[in-house]
């Protein structure tokens, strides 16, 4: 039993979460100078909310080796026992390959997909009818914000750095991240947020119900609930800068020898551009929770008008990290659909320097528009006409990737399966988001449609119809190589049609709703918006299916899907030169980047040569991988 | 630009394999195009999307969105037009597996033309845009009528209304009441959270923050009744928190402000002056405090039901049921200290904790004749 409690594992994570929330009790006992009787539930909660995940991922052994380093005792020359994956139970502890992680990431964070869709699903048998069905509106407020927070805090986000963990090292030649401790910190501490972000259900009061944005006064007097939305997003935010920081010195000082920046991928440059964004706006949403915590907790008056706080301040710095946040969803999508399209085209990407360039000017751009989130909220009204304008020229760059995608379709050989549907469908349904977004820039008509279903129908086109089918076509397009399986094609289809129907008559009458004058955000309606409600919750039903479809195709296809190639859509990007799934340090010999990675319709074009071309070829027909044995679980 | 991607992309043919040399349908593509466009457009137009038009800025706004429609429609055309070309044209065909497109690497004038172009659109849209803002946002020209000034106050989960600069006395109201074409200026505060200050049939809106006064002016220009609708997430209430807006003639509306003024209407007045009341005035008193506040004190009608009094709030409990058999210092207790004994199903921290400051001690004693009175019928 000892040796449980000492060596890592969940023995001694249990023990440790405990040690915490005693410790936590302790602390509040004596800041209440030792009187048991003046330690209040909300207060217990706080301290523990705040301590236990720490003191979860010390027992797990996330932090042993640098407590090793730290201390001065010897530390244990690297065996690589924390590498790779032989079981299914390797995935339930600190793993430090970056394959095991980009897996437990997906995972996970797909799992708060089906949490959040859900919740949608609540929320639209509610909606289904004006007055009264299923939740009052107290639960009905509630069931909003945590979809809207699990959805971009626990699955777009890490979604999008799961799957460039397990590609991106492959992609530019490289063994492993630069940070692979790190990079296990990291992933543990988006289970962590998700349970507290959950446990809020359990609160006096019901879970946190102040929307996704937790504008203050309302989070600031909100019941307790609101403070797991409060500490639940510094964990998930922290998870997010040290993955960042974690892609760009990866990206910067791990590249294969011949990478340069600009024989780089796509998708590589859309995680440096992404990792920028994370790196610099996070912190920022980190802060404005943390002063509302602590409005909450110490009585500070951060946004106490009373007192002279400023109300405002909590929107801009919240913005200032939550309209990059949205590129922050998007950018690694736009990198998913550059590697599709060129493959499923057959052809280069049309115009590989301006993509690369336009990702950096949505970066720039990024951070110059987050007022336009506010252009009703009473700010000075001369800070709105330049954000107006910075928002409508971001529409630029973006539509230069948009066009440029075509052109790389166009005289391709298109081949249609399911990432290449997904792919296509992002890129019409993403126009549509972006013209709402431009039509949304425009003050005077933002003033109106500001906070109604306008609202709803603009962002669900952007991270549904955009990320979402982005993750969606990554997903399929990646799985032979994550798996060793390949997936079923005929359900990827079907999965594809019944999502892109029904996510269409489920969110484009929210455009209607919205102009006809239906705020978002509300339990209950005005009998005019009645039939269009009803036929959208209907669609949304039929929406929520087709995801069990997907569902049932990448658990049976894991299971006992078609062995994969090391190659099967005969990409020329490195992650396809290895073995499906690829060896444990990825490459036997680092590969040598000599051309670009989507020389498509070039006579004997190759992207990066391996020193021993024979030994490589070898390896590939051999999986000995490290996720090989899980896939027959 | 269909078109020119054609024609830009024409020396890269040569190199690439017969099956690429099949005809490009330009003018097809052109022509579908330009059906599907003006078929989008119309249905922008022609689709009654907007509720009524009730003000001199509504007719602004919406126009703004009518060129936005003009201007979109082409772009998603283009995308989904070139999309599906490319899949019905260019899709893969069985013996063509293996087959490479042309090695395409990119094209300088093509970029430039779809930098360009959307960059001079989206400018000119910026400025449009900006003229109307500045059109929506104007001060009544200097013929027009003195432009109204209303206070609005809100709270958790209801409209308070003040009329100010009125000959006379102000006015205060539970209800909005607005002149048809009379410029009027509101000037929003709130005494809680954010909400958000908003009638559809006028489109503008803005927050009520706390700390600052926040405001915006609309002209009414149809007669008519419609909500005020709160669109910022206040709380439970939020999706309840509506009120009524009426927009009459000028004249009605200064005879509405006299008898106001008068007091005749005005529960506060009565209250306030009549100490010796008896039982029946104080229970008419009561009701028209339960369906109306007084201005600073929220209705409680906003939020109860009570069938008497004709309201039908559902964010609180419903009175009808609920208050069988309570006596009357139970009925003053649940009004000043509501978060003591919250009803089962409800949460505390909802209804407003202040109505012993708002409401005078004889307000408060009529309201509580009044509701006594209801719940032994």
């Amino acid at each position: 039993m000892i040796s449980h409690l000492r060596a890592p594992g969940w023995y001694r994570a249990t023990f440790w979460t405990l040690v915490s929330l005693g410790l936590s009790w302790a602390i509040l006992w004596a800041a209440n100078g030792f009187d048991a009787d003046a330690v209040t539930g909300i207060g217990f909660a706080q301290v523990a909310l705040l301590a236990f995940p720490l003191f979860f991922l010390g027992g797990l052994g996330a932090f042993d080796y640098w407590f090793y380093w730290a201390s001065g005792r010897p530390t244990r020359p690297e065996d690589h026992s924390g590498h790779g994956a032989t079981s299914w139970q390797d995935y339930f502890r600190i793993n430090t390959d970056h394959k095991v992680i980009g897996i437990q990431y997906v995972v996970t964070s797909f799992f708060f997909m089906f949490v959040g869709g859900l919740m949608a699903m609540l929320m639209r048998a509610e909606l289904a009818a004006p007055g009264r069905q299923f939740v009052d509106p107290g639960a009905f407020n509630g069931l909003f914000s945590v979809h809207a927070s699990v959805l971009i805090f626990l699955f777009i986000i890490p979604v999008f750095a799961g799957l460039a963990n397990y590609v991106l090292p492959l992609m530019i030649g490289a063994p492993d991240m630069a940070f692979p401790r790190l990079n296990a910190v990291s992933f543990w501490l988006l289970p962590c947020a998700g349970v507290i972000m959950m446990l809020s259900f359990f609160a006096p009061g019901g879970s946190f119900a102040s929307g996704w944005t937790a504008y203050a006064p309302l989070s600031v007097t909100a019941p307790p609930g609101q403070i797991c939305f409060t500490i639940g997003v510094q964990f998930a935010g922290a998870s997010s800068i040290a993955t960042a920081l974690n892609f760009l010195v990866t990206i910067i000082t791990m590249r294969a020898p011949g990478m340069s920046f600009f024989r780089m991928p796509l998708l590589v440059w859309a995680n440096f551009s992404t990792s920028l964004l994370v790196v610099i706006a996070t912190p920022f949403v980190a802060a404005s929770q943390l002063f509302v915590l602590l409005d909450r907790a110490l009585g500070f008056n951060f946004f106490n008008a009373a007192a002279g706080g400023d109300v405002l301040m909590y929107q801009h710095v919240f913005w200032f990290y939550s309209h990059p946040a949205v590129y922050i969803m998007m950018l690694p999508g736009f990198g998913i659909i550059s590697e599709i399209l060129a493959v499923k085209s057959r052809k280069p990407v049309f115009g590989y320097r301006m993509m690369a360039f336009s990702l950096l000017a949505i970066v720039v751009l990024g951070f110059a528009v987050w007022a336009h989130h506010m252009f009703v909220s009473g700010m000075q009204s001369w800070i709105r006409v330049p954000m107006m304008v910075t928002t409508a020229v971001i529409a630029v760059p973006t539509g230069i990737k948009i066009f440029s995608w075509l052109a790389t379709m166009w005289r391709g050989v298109l081949k249609l399966d399911t990432p290449m549907l997904f792919a296509l469908g992002f890129l019409t349904m993403f126009v549509l988001g972006g013209i709402s977004g431009v039509m949304l820039a425009m003050i005077p008509f933002d003033i109106y449609v500001s906070d109604t279903y306008f609202i709803v129908a603009h962002i669900h086109y952007v991270l549904f119809g955009g990320s979402l089918f982005t993750i969606f076509a990554g997903v399929y397009y990646w799985f032979p190589k994550m798996t060793g399986r390949m997936y079923n094609e005929k359900l990827g289809k079907l999965h594809f049609w019944m999502t892109f129907v029904f996510f269409n008559i489920t969110f484009a009458p929210m455009h209607l709703l919205g102009l006809q004058g239906m705020p978002r955000r509300v339990a209950d309606y005005s009998e005019q918006f009645a039939t269009w409600n009803m036929i959208i919750s209907v669609a949304s039903f039929a929406l929520g299916l087709s995801s069990l479809i997907f569902l049932y195709n990448m658990v049976a296809s894991w299971r006992g899907g078609k062995r994969a190639p090391a190659n099967p859509w005969n990409a020329l990007t490195l992650e396809w030169q290895v073995s499906s799934p690829p060896p444990i340090f990825n490459f036997d010999h680092i590969p040598t980047v000599v051309g670009g990675p989507y020389e498509y319709g070039v006579p004997g074009a190759v992207h990066g040569v391996f020193e021993s071309p024979a030994t490589a070829s070898a390896e590939a027909r051999q999986p000995a991988g490290a996720v090989s044995s899980t896939a027959k679980e | 630009m269909g078109e020119e991607t054609v024609s830009e992309q024409a020396p890269a043919r040569e190199q690439a394999d017969p099956r690429r040399d099949r005809p490009v349908h330009v003018w097809t593509l052109v022509a579908i195009g330009l059906v599907a466009t003006a078929i989008g457009i119309a249905l922008g137009f022609a689709i009654d999307w907007f509720p009524v038009r009730g003000s001199t800025q509504a007719d602004d706004i919406d126009t703004v969105y009518h060129v936005l429609v003009v201007a979109s429609v082409p772009f998603f055309v283009l995308v989904t037009v070139i999309t599906l070309y490319c899949v019905w044209q260019f899709r893969e065909r069985p013996g063509e597996e293996g087959l490479d497109g042309p090695s395409i690497h990119g094209n300088t004038g093509l970029e430039i033309v779809w930098t360009t172009i959307p960059a001079i659109l989206l400018i000119g849209l910026c400025t449009y845009a900006y003229v109307t803002l500045t059109n929506v946002e104007e001060a009544p020209a200097a013929g027009a009528p003195k432009e109204l000034r209303v206070d609005v106050t809100g709270q958790q989960f209801a409209w308070t209304f003040a009329y100010r600069g009125l000959d006379g006395k102000p006015v205060k109201s539970a209800e909005l009441v607005l002149p048809k074409d009379r410029s009027v200026k509101f000037q929003i505060r709130t005494l809680d959270v954010l909400h958000d200050f908003w009638v559809p049939e006028f489109r503008m809106k803005i927050d009520a923050v706390p700390g600052i006064t926040t405001s915006y002016r609309i002209t009414p220009s149809k007669l008519g009744s419609w909500s005020v609708v709160c669109a910022e997430l206040c709380g439970v209430g939020h999706a309840l928190m509506r009120q009524k807006v009426t927009v009459v003639t000028p004249e009605r509306f200064d005879a509405w402000i006299r008898r106001k003024q008068a007091g005749g209407m005005a529960a506060t007045g009565a209250a306030g002056g009549g100490g010796a009341a008896d039982a029946t005035d104080q229970a008419a008193i009561g009701k028209t405090l339960f369906a109306e506040g007084n201005g600073e004190a929220t209705a409680c009608g906003a939020c109860h039901t009570l069938s008497d009094a004709g309201t039908s709030g559902a964010t609180g409990p419903n009175l009808d049921e609920v208050l069988k058999g309570w006596t009357p210092a139970q009925i003053a207790e649940a009004i000043e200290n509501p978060n003591k004994d919250v009803a089962k199903g409800y949460t505390e921290g909802i209804m407003p904790a202040n109505y012993g400051d708002t409401l005078t001690k004889q307000e408060l004693a009529a309201l509580v004749a009044y509701l006594e009175k209801t719940a032994a019928k």
